[in-house]
């Protein structure tokens, strides 16, 4: 299981809502359809001013974004139950989202769903790194390491939440572990 | 243990928990929409197989009511996902919003935004429909694939919001894992004085906490207090739970929830047993917050957040471009009950928008007269653009022909209840929260004034 991500990061603030991750407009598309699981990607993050964020998160015309790892502050994912949001994340090619904290929702919906690995940092990332910076992130390790800086920042475990992601989801996660049968039906 | 202790104990079949602790609860109640519906189908589909049934028809209720009334194709599509879903399934409680069980709906722009477009099963916006309907119960968990769904709480209920792939699981087994949260209390005393609201209420206990001051945890609210609430009222403080990043909000029982609560399961037929929860001494909490509900006076969160309180008072000459009243927050009859008294004999002087959570709300608004014009005549002629096509409008945005949407960086007044950039559409737009009564005021003299003045 991969547990080491190297790329450019996309910083955002405090308080990054539902509604900028995934704008309340494209909530028609579905995200269990296919083709509409990859339209969302396209979107993400796209409802951040652009007086606050003049570099897009996916370029405009790009199926996906150029970020793996999202840097925000506290209260990531705020605001919506949408499970849209960390689907657009990881339909656009986020693998992480690195932020002080999250909100419930977000998270659990991040786990659930096994699109992406919240990770909280105690040290506030989103005024050390800028968008385009390159770290990699160690999950066994519980490390981020900024490329240029050399400089290495800690993350909280984990705990129970990174073999449910490690599977692909909740449901994958039952599976494995016989809480549920393998096949469906 | 507290009230969302007990529940939550009750409900995963044993004598006590406490807050941490990771417990299988059994949903009684799983409610779904458009919006969030069919993905959760079709994780329900993708893993208990396509022939699966829902683990109890009775228990999944169905409400479309986010994009209804727009002609975005897949918007629409997504009410017949529900429909197909709904026959299927043999599903109890789905408020179709056309009648023909055969049919597939399309909204008709030609007829314009106001004029009603929905059949008689419609059941408006979920939160508030859900009381209406019978769905609230005392006791009860109750699961939406909604982030408000938190508003039930003030049934006595412990009621949260959670993703497609949660709500799939519950779909299949009729079980969820939880955390236990911990429970911080909100003592409430007095009573609201005239011209304040319940929405000034929830402001400033968001604006005490901060706008995560809750994140994971479960907002009580009693004492004497809460006697003095309506049961509307109640709904609006607990509907904000989230803004603070709650899981829920619970309130204590009384008999005001019990006459409604009785009143509405036996009007629409759905089950009537319950067991409340009642409140003892060894509650645990980790926060007290006394609010003196007499002292509170009309309260704003600014942009970008529900947690930037400033009181109206102080935000006397903020010019606005528009005013909303609606939601299942903001726009239940009570909230234009008093939307009607400030703007009574008056006339707005920006674009004020009025969208009736639910069609039941815009029959009594219709049907309730003061003086010789029914409510609905007096916001109308006070210059309120009020339409028929009761739902969720622009509280979030949604397809860019909404009705009421912000489709160019405007300043909204809104009674709804959420407030970060972008919200009820452009994403440069700026929404300040408010009561329909500060909402009212502010729409006559184009900035954020104190619905005080305009009590005569």
């Amino acid at each position: 299981m991969q547990s080491v991500f190297t790329g450019s990061v996309y910083v955002v603030r405090d308080n990054i809502d539902t509604d900028q991750i995934i704008s309340a407009q494209y909530l028609n598309l579905v995200p269990t359809i296919p083709d509409e699981y990859k339209k969302l990607g396209t979107y993400a993050l796209a409802g951040l001013p652009d007086s606050l964020y003049p570099i897009r998160f996916v370029a405009p015309g790009q199926p996906v974004g150029a970020y793996p790892i999202v840097v925000g502050g506290r209260n990531f994912g705020c605001g919506s139950s949408r499970e849209h949001a960390p689907i657009a994340l990881g339909s656009a090619g986020c693998k992480v989202v690195l932020a002080q904290s999250f909100a419930r929702i977000f998270f659990r919906n991040s786990v659930a769903t096994g699109e992406l690995y919240p990770c909280e940092c105690a040290d506030r990332l989103c005024e050390i790194l800028k968008t385009g910076d390159v770290v990699t992130v160690d999950l066994d390790k519980l490390t981020v390491t900024a490329k240029a800086t050399g400089k290495v920042y800690s993350l909280k475990p984990l705990g129970d939440v990174k073999p449910v992601v490690d599977a692909g989801g909740l449901f994958n996660y039952a599976r494995k572990t016989g809480m549920m049968p393998v096949s469906p039906g | 243990m507290t009230l969302t202790e007990k529940i939550m104990a009750r409900a995963a079949g044993k004598g006590r928990v406490e807050a941490g602790d990771n417990v299988w609860v059994k949903a009684d109640i799983l409610m779904t929409h458009d919006v969030c519906g069919p993905g959760t189908i079709g994780v329900f589909k993708r893993e208990f197989g396509a022939a699966a049934k829902v683990w109890d028809r009775k228990a999944v209720v169905i409400i479309p009511d986010h994009y209804i009334f727009t002609v975005d194709s897949k918007s629409n599509r997504n009410v017949d996902i529900l429909r197909d879903f709904a026959r299927e399934q043999e599903i109890a409680y789905f408020y179709d919003v056309i009648d023909s069980p055969a049919g597939t709906w399309k909204f008709d722009a030609a007829k314009g935004p106001l004029e009603r477009q929905y059949g008689s099963h419609y059941a408006g916006v979920c939160h508030t429909a859900l009381p209406q309907k019978g769905h609230t119960r005392p006791g009860e968990i109750l699961f939406g694939t909604d982030s408000h769904t938190c508003m039930a709480g003030a049934f006595n209920e412990f009621a949260t919001g959670i993703g497609n792939t949660d709500a799939g699981f519950v779909m299949g087994t009729g079980k969820l894992l939880l955390k236990v949260p911990e429970t911080m209390h909100f003592r409430l005393e007095g009573k609201l004085q005239p011209g304040v609201m319940a929405k000034d209420v929830i402001l400033h206990c968001i604006g005490e906490i901060g706008f995560d001051g809750a994140t994971y945890r479960a907002m009580q609210f009693d004492g004497e207090g809460v006697r003095n609430l309506t049961m509307d009222d109640r709904m609006t403080i607990a509907n904000m739970a989230i803004e603070a990043g709650g899981k829920n909000a619970i309130f204590e029982f009384d008999d005001q929830t019990r006459a409604a609560v009785d009143y509405r399961c036996k009007l629409n037929g759905t089950r009537a047993d319950y067991q409340p929860v009642e409140r003892d001494a060894a509650e645990k909490f980790v926060h007290e917050t006394v609010v003196n509900l007499s002292k509170l006076e009309p309260t704003v969160a600014c942009h970008p957040d529900p947690g930037q309180r400033k009181l109206a008072r102080e935000l006397v000459g903020m010019k606005l471009d528009r005013a909303y009243v609606g939601s299942c927050t903001g726009g239940k009859t009570s909230d234009f009950l008093e939307a009607a008294r400030v703007l009574r004999g008056r006339k707005v002087v920006i674009d004020t928008f009025g969208v009736p959570a639910t069609p039941e709300i815009v029959h009594d608004l219709q049907s309730a007269w003061w003086g010789d014009k029914s409510v609905w005549q007096i916001l109308v002629e006070a210059g309120v653009q009020m339409t028929e096509n009761a739902g969720c409008a622009a509280c979030l945005g949604g397809p860019v022909d909404t009705f009421g949407r912000m489709n160019a960086p405007l300043k909204c007044i809104s009674a709804t209840n959420r407030n970060f950039p972008g919200r009820m559409g452009h994403r440069e737009s700026q929404v300040f929260l408010a009561s329909p009564a500060t909402v009212a005021a502010s729409a006559l003299t184009g900035h954020i004034t104190d619905p005080r003045d305009y009590l005569s």
